[in-house]
C-alpha cells in the first residue's frame, strides 16, 4: 500500500493508543481553560460583578440560600418584590441554579476555603463552560469518533453563541443549562445505542436537573420524544428504544414533578395554570408537548406489547387480534377523552391552542413578552456572528448525517431542524442552536481531516478498489481548485457538473457560501462517485497540504473572531458601563451603581421605589429596597399599573403612586451622554402595555406627532405632559444655559423651557445632585447621578393644609418671588 | 408486555368471538410452552402491578383523589416499575440476545435495581 507521507514502522498498537488518549485528556484539559479564560474577559475588564438584570436576582436569591440554609430558602416569602403583593420565592422559580451555588459554597467551605458567594456566582457559568465542553465531547464521540469530539468541544469552548450567556459574572440559569442539556442528550444517546436502563435512569436525573434549572428543558422534552416517534415511524422500534425510552420517561416525568415551579403540569393542565407560567401561549405549548410525550410513551408499551405477542402467534392471527384490540381500545380513548374533557381535567382545545402554530401570537397580544428584545426574530447577521464559519459547515454536517443515518444520527438531524427553526423565531433560542452546530460542523470537519490527513494513497489500478476512504477528490474544489491534481480529469468534469445544480438548489439556502457548498457537493458527488468507481483518494503531499492549511486558517480566524467578539460584544455588566475617549484610554461610567447605593444610604429601608421592571431585579440586589414591580412578569396588570402611571400626566399619576405607597420614583435617562437603553425609548412599551389594561385612557396614537416619536417642540402634549418625559428632562435645559438643549440619544433639541414638576421632586434629604448642574440653586429631584443616566425623584407627602399640591406650589412660588433674600440665604447653605 | 392477561380481559367484547378466541387460545399455548420460567415469574409481577395500578386509578375515578400527589406518586411508581421491569423482561430476554450486546443479564438486573431506587426516591419525596 502506497502512503503519502512515510510512517514509523515498529510502534506497538500499545503506544498509539496510550499516546492518543494521553494527547485526548491534554487536549480536553486545554479546551476546559481556553473555555474558562475566554470568559473572563469581564472580570478583567471591569470587576467580579453579577451582570445584567436577571442575575441580580439569582444572586440576592443565593445569598439567602448561602446564609440561611436551604430550607428557609425554599420557604422564602419576600415582601419586597411586588409592592405591595411580595413573592412567594420557593414556588415560582427553577431553584437549580441556586442550588448549585450553595453546594459549591458549602463544599468549598468544608474544605476551609472561605470563599465569598459573589466570587462563585461570578465563576459558576465559565466553570460550567468546561463541563459542557467535555459533554459536547462525548456527545459527539458516540456520533462519529473522538477526534470529532475534540473539535466539537473546541468549538463549543469558544463559540460565541455559547458565551454570550455564560461570560463570568452572567449568573443566569442558561450558565449551567447547557451543560445538562447536552449531558443528557448524551445520555440519551447512550441509553439508546445500548439499551440500557442505567442510561436511562442517568438521563432522567439530569433531565429532573434541567428541570430544576431552567425552563428549556420543554425542549428535552420536546426532542427525546420526538425522537423515538420518528425511530418509530422509520420502522425503527427495537427493544432497546423500548427500555431508553420508558425508563427516561417513567422516572422523568415523576421527576419533573418535584419541582413546584413545574407541578402538576405534566399531568393536568387548566386555565389557572397561566397565572404561574410565563405566558398562556407557552403553556399551551408546554401542554401539547406533555400529550405528545405521553403518547409516545403509550405507543412505545403498545408496540411492545405487539410485538411479543406477534413472537408467539402465526401472522394470521395477529392481524385477527390486531383488529380486535385496535377497535376495542379505539372505543374506549374515544371515551376516556370524553370523559376527562367533560369533568374539565385536561385542557379543552380552545382557540388559544392554535397560537403553538403561529409564533407571532405572543408578540401580536401579550406586548410584555414583545417588549423583551430577546424575544425577538434573530436578524441573519447574529448567525454569522455568533457561528463565524460553524454556520456554513453545519449544513455538511447535518448531510454526514444522512449518509451514517443510525439512531443517534437521526437525533441530530431532528434537533438540527428543530433548534433552527426555533433559533429564528427568537434570538435568545440561539443558545440551544449552538450546540447541535458545534456538533455537526465537527462532523464534518473532521470528516475533511480525516480524509486528508489519511496517509493512505488511492491505488492507482482502478479494478481493485480496495481503498475505504470516504474523501473525495471534489471537496478540494470550493477550497483549492487549482492545486488538486486530481486523479482523474473526468472525475472533476463531473463533480463540477454535479456541484452546479447543488449549490442553487433550495436544499442548503442562502447560508450556505462557497465552503459548505463545496462540502456538501463533495458529499453527494462521492456518493455517485463511489457508484461509477471504486478507487478514491488523495493523492501526493500539495494538496493535502493545500486543504489542511485551508482549514487551520479557518480555524485560527475562527478564534481570532470568537475572542474579538466575547471581548467586545459579551463582556460588558451592562450594570458597569464603559466609554472609550478619542486617544483610547478607558472611561468606567458606572452611574448605576452610584444611584443604587444612595438609595441604600440615604432612604428609609422600607421606602418604596418605582422604577420600569427592567430595574426591578437591581434595585432590590444592590438598593435592598421594595419595588413595585421587577423582571419576573407574571402580573401584567401590575406592570400596566406602573406604565400608566408613567405615561400619565401628574395629576393622574399622583394617586397611583401614592395609593402604592411609593416613595421614590427612578427613571433612567441617557439624554445627556447618549445611553440609548433609557426608559423614553422603552416608553412607548409601557404605554402600550398600559393601553393594554386601560385602552380608554391610555393611547398610544396620542404621543406621537404625525407618527412621529418626537421629544422635541414637537412633541404631542400628552407626551410632554407625561411623567416619564417630566422626569426625564426636568432640568436638563439648565445644563447648556444659553445654548438649545440637545438630547443625544434621540438626536433632537428639546425646548429650551424645561417641564415643571409639582407632585413630584421636593428634596427631604438634603443631598444635592452631583451632576455639574450650572444653576445649582436647589436640588429639586432628590438625586441625578454623575452622567444623569439615573434620576430618582421623591415622591410628595400631601400638602399639610390639604391644598391640591399644584395649588401649592403656585402659592408658594408666588410667594418666593415676593421674598427671594430668605431664598438666597437658603441657596447660600446648600451650596456647599 | 403485561402478560397475555390482558389481551385476553379485551377480547370478548369483539364482534368475532370464535376466531379471536382461538387465537387467544393459540397465544396462551405458545406462551406457556416457550416462555422461560424466569420471565413467567417476570411476567408475574407484571400482572400484579397492572392490577395494583388499576385498582388506584379506578379508586381515583369512583372514590376520590383527593390526596392528589398520593394519588400521582402511587400510580407513578406503578407505572415507573412496570417499565423497569418490563426493560428488565425485555433485556434478559434470551430472544434479545442480539440487540443487548453491552448489557448482560446480570449488568440489567443492577440496573434495574438501580432504576428502582431513583423512580422510589422521587416516590416517596411526591407523597406530600
Amino acid at each position: 500500500m502506497p502512503t503519502a507521507y512515510p510512517l514509523p514502522k515498529d510502534l506497538s498498537p500499545a503506544i498509539v493508543t496510550n499516546t492518543a488518549s494521553l494527547l485526548r485528556i491534554i487536549a480536553l484539559g486545554l479546551i476546559s481553560g481556553a473555555a474558562i479564560a475566554s470568559r473572563l474577559f469581564a472580570v478583567v475588564n471591569f470587576e467580579s460583578i453579577i451582570h445584567e438584570f436577571d442575575p441580580w436576582f439569582n444572586y440576592r436569591a443565593t445569598r439567602v440560600l448561602a446564609s440561611k440554609g436551604f430550607y428557609e430558602f425554599w420557604n422564602w416569602f419576600d415582601p419586597t418584590a411586588w409592592y405591595p403583593l411580595g413573592r412567594v420565592v420557593g414556588g415560582t422559580i427553577y431553584p437549580g441554579l441556586m442550588a448549585t451555588s450553595g453546594v459549591i459554597y458549602n463544599l468549598l467551605h468544608a474544605l476551609h476555603l472561605p470563599v465569598d458567594i459573589r466570587n462563585i456566582c461570578v465563576l459558576l457559568a465559565p466553570g460550567f463552560s468546561a463541563l459542557t465542553a467535555w459533554a459536547t465531547y462525548m456527545f459527539t464521540k458516540e456520533l462519529k469518533d473522538e477526534s470529532a469530539g475534540l473539535l466539537a468541544a473546541a468549538f463549543i469552548g469558544i463559540v460565541p453563541g455559547y458565551i454570550s450567556r455564560s461570560v463570568a459574572g452572567s449568573y443566569d440559569n442558561e450558565a449551567i443549562a447547557i451543560f445538562l442539556l447536552m449531558f443528557t442528550f448524551f445520555c440519551w444517546i447512550k441509553a439508546l445505542k445500548q439499551g440500557s436502563a442505567f442510561f436511562g435512569t442517568i438521563a432522567a436525573v439530569f433531565y429532573f436537573y434541567m428541570v430544576a434549572a431552567w425552563g428549556g428543558y420543554v425542549f428535552i422534552t420536546n426532542m427525546i420524544p420526538l425522537h423515538a416517534l420518528v425511530l418509530l415511524l422509520m420502522g425503527r422500534f427495537s427493544s432497546r428504544l423500548y427500555v431508553a425510552y420508558s425508563t427516561w420517561y417513567a422516572i422523568g416525568t415523576l421527576a419533573s414533578m418535584q419541582v413546584p415551579f413545574v407541578g402538576f403540569q405534566p399531568v393536568r393542565t387548566s386555565e389557572h395554570m397561566a397565572a404561574l407560567g410565563e405566558h398562556s401561549s407557552s403553556m399551551y405549548q408546554l401542554i401539547f408537548i406533555h400529550l405528545t410525550l405521553t403518547g409516545v410513551f403509550g405507543l412505545l408499551q403498545i408496540v411492545a406489547f405487539a410485538q411479543l405477542v406477534r413472537s408467539h402467534v402465526s401472522s394470521k392471527q395477529f392481524q385477527e387480534l390486531l383488529v380486535s384490540a385496535v377497535i376495542s381500545a379505539g372505543v374506549m380513548g374515544f371515551f376516556a377523552i370524553v370523559a376527562l374533557t367533560y369533568k374539565g381535567w385536561i385542557a379543552p382545545w380552545t382557540g388559544r391552542f392554535y397560537s403553538l402554530w403561529d409564533t407571532g401570537y405572543a408578540k401580536k397580544y401579550i406586548p410584555i413578552i414583545a417588549s423583551v428584545s430577546e424575544h425577538q426574530p434573530t436578524a441573519w447577521p447574529s448567525f454569522f456572528m455568533d457561528l463565524h464559519f460553524l454556520i456554513f459547515l453545519f449544513p455538511a454536517g447535518v448531510v454526514m448525517c444522512f449518509r451514517a443515518l443510525r439512531d443517534e444520527h437521526v437525533f441530530v438531524i431532528i434537533y438540527a431542524v428543530m433548534a433552527s427553526y426555533f433559533a429564528g423565531v427568537m434570538v435568545r433560542l440561539m443558545l440551544t442552536l449552538t450546540p447541535v452546530v458545534c456538533v455537526a460542523s465537527a462532523v464534518a470537519m473532521s470528516s475533511l481531516l480525516d480524509t486528508y490527513l489519511d496517509p493512505k494513497e488511492p491505488d492507482t489500478d482502478e479494478q481493485k478498489g480496495r481503498s475505504a476512504l470516504v474523501g473525495t477528490t471534489s471537496a478540494s474544489i470550493g477550497t483549492s481548485a487549482t492545486a488538486a491534481p486530481v486523479a482523474a480529469p473526468k472525475k472533476t468534469k463531473k463533480t463540477k457538473e454535479k456541484e452546479a445544480p447543488v449549490a442553487p438548489g433550495g436544499v442548503l439556502g442562502d447560508l450556505v457560501s462557497g465552503v459548505a457548498s463545496s462540502a456538501a457537493a463533495a458529499v453527494q458527488a462521492s456518493e455517485t462517485a463511489s457508484t461509477s468507481k471504486s478507487t478514491k483518494g488523495i493523492f501526493g503531499l500539495d494538496t493535502r497540504f493545500a486543504v489542511i492549511m485551508n482549514t487551520i486558517g479557518l480555524l485560527l480566524f475562527f478564534v481570532l473572531h470568537c475572542t474579538w467578539v466575547t471581548s467586545s460584544a459579551y463582556s460588558s455588566p451592562s450594570v458597569v458601563l464603559a466609554s472609550t475617549s478619542p486617544d483610547g484610554s478607558q472611561h468606567i461610567i458606572d452611574d448605576f451603581r452610584e444611584a443604587y447605593y444612595w438609595l441604600r444610604q440615604n432612604t428609609a429601608e422600607d421606602a418604596v421605589v418605582m422604577s420600569w421592571w427592567d430595574y426591578g431585579y437591581q434595585i432590590a440586589g444592590m438598593a435592598d429596597r421594595p419595588t413595585l414591580v421587577d423582571n419576573n412578569t407574571w402580573n401584567n396588570t401590575h406592570i400596566a399599573t406602573v406604565g400608566k402611571a408613567m405615561s400619565s400626566p401628574e395629576e393622574v399619576a399622583y394617586p397611583i403612586l401614592r395609593k402604592h405607597d411609593v416613595s421614590y420614583v427612578l427613571v433612567i435617562f441617557g439624554g445627556l451622554i447618549g445611553y440609548s437603553g433609557d426608559d423614553l425609548n422603552k416608553f412607548l412599551w409601557m404605554v402600550r402595555i398600559a393601553q393594554g389594561v386601560w385602552p380608554d385612557e391610555i393611547q398610544e396614537p396620542n404621543y406621537f406627532n404625525k407618527g412621529e416619536y418626537r421629544v422635541d417642540d414637537r412633541a404631542s402634549p400628552t407626551m410632554r405632559e407625561s411623567l416619564m418625559y417630566k422626569m426625564s428632562y426636568y432640568r436638563f435645559a439648565d445644563l447648556f444655559g444659553a445654548q438649545q438643549p440637545m438630547d443625544r440619544v434621540r438626536g433632537q433639541q428639546v425646548p429650551a423651557k424645561g417641564p415643571t414638576l409639582d407632585y413630584l421632586g421636593e428634596h427631604s434629604v438634603g443631598f444635592r445632585c452631583r451632576g455639574n448642574v450650572s444653576n445649582s440653586s436647589s436640588a429639586d429631584e432628590a438625586f441625578t447621578s454623575e452622567n444623569w443616566i439615573v434620576r430618582i425623584y421623591e415622591v410628595k407627602k400631601d400638602d399639610i393644609l390639604g391644598r391640591d399640591l399644584k395649588i401649592a406650589n403656585a402659592f408658594s412660588e408666588g410667594k418666593k418671588r415676593k421674598r427671594s433674600k430668605p431664598v438666597s440665604r437658603r441657596k447660600a447653605i446648600r451650596g456647599w | 408486555m403485561a402478560g397475555p392477561k390482558t389481551a385476553k380481559l379485551s377480547s370478548p367484547p369483539t364482534t368475532t368471538p370464535p376466531e379471536t378466541s382461538v387465537a387467544v387460545s393459540m397465544l396462551w399455548e405458545s406462551y406457556m410452552q416457550q416462555t422461560p420460567n424466569r420471565l413467567k415469574l417476570i411476567d408475574a409481577f407484571l400482572a400484579f402491578i397492572v392490577l395494583s395500578g388499576v385498582t388506584q386509578f379506578v379508586y381515583c375515578v369512583l372514590v376520590t383523589n383527593f390526596p392528589f400527589n398520593a394519588f400521582l406518586s402511587g400510580f407513578g411508581s406503578s407505572i415507573g416499575q412496570f417499565v423497569l421491569t418490563a426493560s428488565l423482561r425485555a433485556q434478559v430476554n434470551p430472544q434479545n440476545r442480539s440487540e443487548f450486546k453491552d448489557v448482560s443479564p446480570e449488568r440489567a438486573f443492577a440496573d434495574f435495581a438501580l432504576g428502582s431506587i431513583v423512580l422510589h426516591f422521587f416516590v416517596f419525596n411526591f407523597l406530600g
